[in-house]
């Protein structure tokens, strides 16, 4: 008997459920027992470097990813299952829409596919352009749109169904500032409407403005997860972060800032401090080595803090 | 020394595009092999004429004619079907076996032809004649036979050269005298003897084409031959029937691949996963993709067909029913076969050099480039793989032989096991498409 998601207990179950998921392609293992788990309405960041093992935990909850062991659940249904495909949305990062169809033609497609018929399929269609702000462009052909127009299909034909959880995978690739508003606006508003959106992404300002929580995955772990204020706080306690930067040798500045505990980021050393007062004797001592000081800011420690901190490695590597 | 650079860029280019060198390398030499089999002088390969004889005069003559014909190398005669217990074949159901397709000529020997064999002068014109119906879609075999048919009479019929040779010495230029005559009965008894101990007959094995010497007609040989065709009527018209389906196939079978490479653009785009993530499943969505295939498939050859209709006056209308048959079931069997592509490429790149270098060879060998029936028995046997030679088959059975749809079903049944077949192992093989 197929699985149904209107029942009490799937309303009452979590939107996705990875309970110490491990896959493995021959000799490497993607995912090392992974474990996530998302609430209702909330939009869950999903954080890691390239490699890291974003894409098979992504497609491991669409259910094209067989687990080796452990399991995942779509409001308490199997994640392969049709019940858990009909309560999901998947907005890939790729442009997956039919380029000689135009925008109307590719959302009645994809609602067929999702099994809209007749009025409601209209009417979802007709939302979805509204929603994606192409009602103009309509008649156009896909092929036709510019970027940002092709991306905001992309996600409109990820949710014609309506779905009551939705995977954005880095859905602001590649689109002009102006364009990424947009898209923000639009996931606001499908969060509005109460839905639980997983979201991938590259660009911190992203994940702190749209999420709710947010998970760090590397090496195929989660390695911290937490509100953005949690993970900064587990990672820097009260610290606060000194960037400086230092004329002279970059061999010498690089030396001493690792000595001192610091680390360099695109030519920027970067120090946490407990209290203002440490500020002045660090650098009096890179005054007494010789460096130059060029610029020194303070500044909060953010998610890209925790993230370099976490993984050692920055979000673009 | 750039240029140099230039060069070895480009071999390494070529070196790890499996697909290029494949076109560059395998498909001429495939291609020079088949046609090197067919027309290359594989003497021990040469295809028998497959011909079916009637003695309905059953006179000596008759029977020395039928037993020097099966001495024949070039020839494969049967004078009744396969089957057990069959009976010898009759005109009628001869005539009925050719325009089947079972075999391209039938000889008929009539009533009394044994009393004038040897059609000398114009006393043989009116003597019973030898009938050879023949299958137009086959031009060289009536040839053939009406050649070997006269040589036959020159190496193997002796005594009744000379019997006939004697008559209009006579006739012509007097009596023999006693002793003449004393003369002339020795020898023919020594010829008679002879013959009965089978002397002359020599197998040949030499190439058809140079025995047959004689016309289409056959009148003008020593053993008189009226020809009539008993399949194709309208040779020229049919002609085309078969060019259209022979080339049809060849296209459609290019048209399913390119079509069914859309799978691979999809999978490329990103589309084939968010479509697999809705309610449809992989197995639904190959079999969309062969549905529309076929049905595209199935209008390119009826295109084809209305157009061989409209300017070379090709019978398309009183043949409508075979033609939707074959063509659907034609056009399912290679939509099978691209879909079956398709899910064993990675990339259109490949897709496009596998299925240039194996539809190309499908339709050599299956008849779609050189009619099969030209070929030797072995290649005409490999052709039986592919999906052009059912194809090909199945329409020159509507158009060409004017079968009832019924007389279909060979081709119907492998045509669509072709399709089916083809079908599941495209399904098993795109699973890679669907987990990891």
């Amino acid at each position: 008997m197929a699985q149904t998601l209107t029942t009490p207990a799937a309303v009452a179950a979590y939107p996705i459920e990875v309970t110490n998921m491990v896959k493995r392609f021959g000799a490497v293992t993607a995912l090392d027992g992974v474990s996530l788990r998302s609430e209702q309405a909330q939009c869950l960041g999903l954080l890691g470097p390239n490699g890291a093992g974003k894409s098979t935990l992504i497609r491991g909850i669409v259910g094209r990813v067989i687990p080796d062991s452990g399991t995942i659940r779509i409001f308490g249904a199997e994640a392969s299952s049709r019940a858990a495909r009909e309560a999901m949305g998947w907005i890939p990062q790729e442009i997956a829409i039919y380029p000689r169809l135009t925008c109307r033609e590719n959302l009645v497609c994809f609602g067929k596919y999702q099994g809209l018929n007749g009025a409601q399929l209209a009417e979802q269609v007709a939302w979805c352009l509204q929603w994606a702000a192409l009602e103009d462009r309509a008649k156009d052909p896909a092929g036709k749109l510019s970027g940002g127009m092709k991306r905001r299909l992309n996600m409109a034909a990820g949710i014609i169904h309506q779905p009551r959880l939705v995977l954005m995978d880095e859905p602001t690739v590649g689109v002009d500032p102006q364009s990424r508003n947009r898209i923000f606006e639009m996931i606001e508003m499908l969060r509005g409407r109460g839905m639980a959106v997983l979201y991938t992404t590259h660009y911190m300002e992203e994940a702190e403005r749209l999420c709710d929580r947010i998970a760090i995955i590397d090496h195929g772990k989660i390695i911290a997860e937490g509100t953005n204020e949690e993970l900064v706080r587990n990672a820097f306690g009260t610290r606060t972060e000194v960037a400086a930067r230092f004329g002279g040798e970059p061999q010498v500045v690089a030396a001493w800032v690792e000595q001192r505990g610091g680390r360099m980021n695109a030519g920027t050393a970067q120090f946490t401090i407990e209290r203002p007062g440490e500020i002045a004797p660090l650098l009096e001592e890179a005054s007494t080595r010789g460096l130059a000081i060029d610029d020194v800011s303070l500044r909060r420690p953010n998610l890209e803090s925790v993230f370099l901190h976490l993984t050692g490695r920055e979000l673009r590597d | 020394m750039i240029i140099v650079d230039v060069v070895r860029t480009a071999v390494t280019g070529l070196r790890r595009d499996r697909g290029a060198l494949a076109l560059s390398f395998v498909l001429p030499i495939a291609f020079f092999s088949i046609f090197a089999v067919i027309f290359g002088g594989q003497h021990d390969t040469v295809p028998r004429v497959h011909i079916l004889v009637v003695d309905e005069d059953q006179s000596q003559a008759s029977r020395n004619l039928v037993q020097a014909l099966e001495r024949e190398g070039s020839l494969d005669v049967d004078t009744k079907p396969d089957a057990k217990n069959a009976v010898d074949y009759s005109a009628a159901t001869a005539e009925a076996a050719v325009k089947a397709g079972n075999a391209p000529v039938a000889l008929i020997i009539p009533a009394g032809w044994g009393q004038h064999p040897i059609g000398f002068g114009p006393d043989g014109q009116n003597a019973p004649k030898i009938q050879l119906l023949n299958d137009q879609s086959d031009a060289i075999a009536p040839q053939v036979v009406t050649g070997m048919l006269q040589k036959v009479a020159m190496t193997a019929m002796p005594v009744s050269m000379a019997d006939e040779g004697i008559k209009y010495t006579q006739k012509y230029l007097g009596d023999l005298t006693p002793e003449q005559k004393k003369r002339w009965g020795a020898a023919m008894d020594d010829l008679k003897a002879r013959q009965k101990s089978g002397w002359v007959a020599t197998d040949t094995t030499g190439s058809p084409g140079g025995s047959a010497g004689g016309s289409s007609g056959g009148s003008g040989g020593v053993i008189a031959v009226e020809t009539r065709g008993v399949a194709g009527d309208h040779r020229n018209k049919q002609m085309i029937s078969f060019y259209a389906a022979a080339f049809g196939v060849m296209f459609l079978l290019f048209t399913a691949s390119g079509s069914a490479g859309a799978l691979l653009d999809e999978q490329d785009s990103g589309t084939l996963d968010r479509v697999l993530s809705s309610r449809v499943t992989m197995t639904m969505l190959l079999a969309g993709k062969v549905a529309f295939n076929t049905l595209l498939a199935f209008v390119q050859l009826v295109v084809m067909f209305l157009w061989g209709w409209a300017v070379f006056h090709l019978d398309f209308q009183s043949h409508i029913l075979g033609f939707i048959v074959m063509g659907l079931c034609t056009a399912f069997a290679c939509a099978g076969f691209g879909i079956l592509l398709a899910s064993m490429c990675h990339s259109r790149g490949q897709l496009g050099a596998v299925s240039t270098l194996l539809i190309l060879m499908m339709s050599s060998l299956g008849g779609s480039m050189f009619p099969r029936f030209l070929m030797p028995a072995a290649v005409q046997k490999a052709g039986l793989f592919t999906i052009n030679a059912w194809a090909i088959d199945g329409f020159t059975k509507v158009f060409w032989r004017d079968l009832p749809v019924m007389a279909l079903w060979p081709q119907v049944a492998v045509l669509l096991a072709i399709g089916v077949v083809l079908f599941v192992v495209a399904r098993r093989i795109a699973r890679r498409w669907e987990f990891s």
